[in-house]
């Protein structure tokens, strides 16, 4: 049992270290769901893949290093210790990405990869329906086969699409079997924004800005070319997301433990005793969250997977999250309600409880898969 | 970059796992309760025989020279099943402390406790043990036995201490303490692991309105609160056994005290009012959890010095 670097991976955080010191940008950007935040950061990700860092555990033909786990954690803990801006490209680069590698075709993955790795293409998920939200598998939109055009047509609604108002494509599920029940008949499609027939309308999240949007199908037309794995079989292919999403791709723990060395920094400038356990507690979380880390990258390096235990990780972190910037917003005191970088992660830790699954139903998961406890009876909930 | 235990040290988790299954040890546990130290005595030769009282002694020194990890998962494994005596007093604090034939007897299977002012203020059990010590600032004097303090774990009997002539000078009080700490964590995850379990299996057999009560959202999410912590404390338990700084080993105590503390209020809740019985197994971990969440340093102090060491750095 050790926690140290090798040669090479420290070498690799050096030059992760050097190169993000010599390149991160001054000052903040824009938020990333404004039009000229958006363009920022595209640019961002344009500087980080010249340098081939836009995608560090991608294959080297790919724009990638082909860098191990440890090194893919090393480099993200690096990237936010140096303050280095939010992905706009991350719904690619960590959602879809790992599906397109394992169940598309060779002409998919070179269609879409590259312009993915470059920030060229910023891609939107498109998952939740009105009337499926935490029950995704009752989603209602529908695939109808068109094989004259040798496609589908798409038809429904999606919401809470992360990214759509300014993306230029999106993934999502449609049901292409009407007579299937539940998981069975959803087919995975992949759709450029712009497609004749999709109507976009942005959705104002608590803090004003447009992260998310409806979107509406009227007959769009996918082709098959743009169907990722097996009609019928996306359900299983789009868990693979589902998995990497509340597992360890979407929150790296160098998120967490640089957001709680600024908290101890604003605590050294406004200390105050009656805040002061809470702040160890924040920075406690994070540094069980690095360490528990490692341990995940160990067994998934032996061989293991996530599995279930995604959720326990998906409470952790998205509720830690909450705590570390309620803390720093009771040390601001009266300062706290004004504009600030701590005020805005404050907002953005409140949609981390409720996306990629509510804490509820990774509590749920938790106690059927992993403590074994019964279902409740169908209809119940 | 290896993040979880050797084979070498799966199979003495495994081993102590095996023993302490089929030793009986609640009973080992009751009869302590009563004064009646035989049956733990033997127990605790047993475990030395294993080498549990002499992990941290140096091989020069008799004992088995290995690292804080394997004191982790003895430790656990103690904590698991309640098993009774002053383990982390001999095996961690003593064992480290110590120095010359003291320590080799520890290594050998001798009972020894101790005193430490101000966050161990009582020997445990005292009455039970063939060398009782008292720590302060020149160094550990031998003691004699006063008056028992009664614990709220009935398995701790503590006792008053008066102090003897200076025994040891050395001065590893600083290492000594922590690596305390660090066993008493452990324990506590150990303790909290079994409260779970227990209450998992329990809320899969008691039906109520017509159901197993664990089908119920309620009992799930509480229960699933408890894995998730006790899931999140263990990382700080081996990262502070790599390297038992004061930070590390702070940490881990308030993690693994903050678990073990839900694990037992959540233990007690689902089981209802048969948990709260003395008669119900269950009472013998909920009473020994909330004892040592304050032992060998309050949640507040080992907060206030996880804060110190940050400000510090």
């Amino acid at each position: 049992m050790d926690l140290q670097l090798s040669e090479s991976e420290l070498a690799f955080q050096a030059e992760a270290r050097a190169w993000l010191s010599a390149n991160v940008p001054a000052g903040p950007l824009p938020s990333l769901d404004t039009p000229d935040g958006f363009r920022l950061h595209q640019e961002w990700e344009a500087r980080l893949a010249a340098d081939r860092w836009s995608v560090v555990s991608w294959p080297a033909d790919h724009h990638g290093r082909e860098a191990s786990l440890v090194e893919w954690v090393v480099f993200e803990e690096e990237y936010y210790r140096a303050g280095a801006p939010l992905r706009v490209s991350q719904n690619g680069i960590f959602l879809l990405a790992p599906i397109i590698f394992e169940h598309g075709t060779p002409e998919q993955q070179a269609r879409f990869l590259p312009t993915m790795a470059t920030g060229e293409r910023i891609w939107a998920q498109c998952w939740s329906e009105p009337e499926a939200g935490s029950d995704l598998a009752s989603l209602r939109s529908t695939a109808r086969r068109d094989d004259a055009r040798g496609g589908w047509v798409l038809n429904g609604q999606k919401i809470w699409c992360s990214r759509a108002a300014l993306a230029h494509w999106g993934f999502g599920l449609f049901r292409s079997d009407p007579d299937a029940q539940k998981h069975a008949g959803l087919t995975y499609f992949l759709f450029p924004l712009d497609a004749a027939g999709v109507t976009v309308r942005p959705i104002a999240q608590l803090d004003g800005e447009a992260g998310f949007a409806e979107v509406f199908f009227d007959d769009v037309f996918v082709p098959d070319a743009d169907v990722l794995g097996a009609p019928g079989d996306g359900w299983r292919v789009a868990m693979s997301t589902a998995g990497n999403e509340r597992g360890l791709s979407l929150r790296s723990p160098g998120r967490f433990t640089a957001a709680a060395d600024r908290l101890l920094a604003l605590y050294d400038e406004r200390p105050d005793p009656r805040v002061a356990d809470r702040v160890v507690d924040a920075w406690l979380k994070a540094e069980a969250y690095r360490l528990y880390t490692w341990g995940t990258v160990t067994s998934l390096r032996d061989g293991g997977d996530v599995g279930a235990a995604g959720s326990v990780n998906k409470v952790w972190w998205s509720e830690l999250d909450v705590a570390l910037h309620e803390t720093a917003l009771d040390l601001l005191g009266p300062e706290a309600e004004i504009e600030s970088a701590w005020l805005d992660g404050y907002t953005f830790s409140l949609s981390g409880p409720i996306y990629a699954g509510t804490n509820e139903i990774q509590r749920n998961i938790i106690a059927e898969r992993i403590l074994g406890l019964p279902r409740e009876a169908k209809g119940s909930r | 970059m290896k993040f979880e235990l050797t084979t070498d040290q799966q199979d003495f988790a495994a081993s102590l796992e095996s023993l302490l299954a089929a030793a009986d040890t609640v009973t080992v546990a009751r009869a302590w309760a009563e004064g009646d130290h035989g049956p733990g005595l033997r127990l605790w030769q047993r475990l030395a025989d294993q080498g549990v009282t002499a992990l941290l002694v140096p091989e020069d020194a008799d004992g088995m020279g290995a690292t804080p990890v394997e004191l982790v998962v003895a430790f656990e494994a103690l904590g698991r099943h309640a098993v009774p005596g002053p383990w982390v007093e001999a095996a961690a604090y003593l064992a480290t402390e110590l120095s010359g034939e003291a320590r080799t007897a520890i290594a050998a299977g001798a009972v020894a406790t101790l005193a430490v002012a101000p966050h161990t203020p009582y020997a445990l059990d005292a009455d039970a043990a063939d060398r009782v010590y008292l720590a302060g600032s020149d160094g550990v004097r031998t003691a004699t036995v006063g008056e028992p303090r009664p614990s709220v774990d009935r398995t701790r009997r503590l006792f008053t201490l008066a102090a003897g002539p200076v025994h040891d000078t050395a001065d590893r009080s600083r290492e000594a303490f922590d690596l305390a700490v660090l066993a008493t964590s452990a324990q506590l995850l150990g303790a909290g692991e079994r409260v779970l379990a227990d209450a998992v299996t329990y809320v899969k057999q008691r039906k109520q309105f017509g159901r197993e009560i664990g089908s119920y959202q309620a009992i799930k999410h509480k229960l699933a609160d408890v894995r998730i912590a006790l899931d999140f404390a263990r990382p700080l338990v081996f990262g502070a056994a790599l390297d038992p700084t004061p930070r590390a080993v702070s940490a881990a105590k308030v993690a693994c005290a903050d678990a073990a503390y839900l694990a037992s209020r959540t233990g007690l809740q689902v089981h209802g009012a048969i948990g709260y019985t003395q008669e119900f197994d269950l009472s013998i971990w909920i009473t020994k959890i909330r004892a040592l969440v304050t032992a060998w340093g309050t949640p507040g102090f080992h907060r206030a010095r996880i804060l110190e060491t940050l400000r510090s750095a």
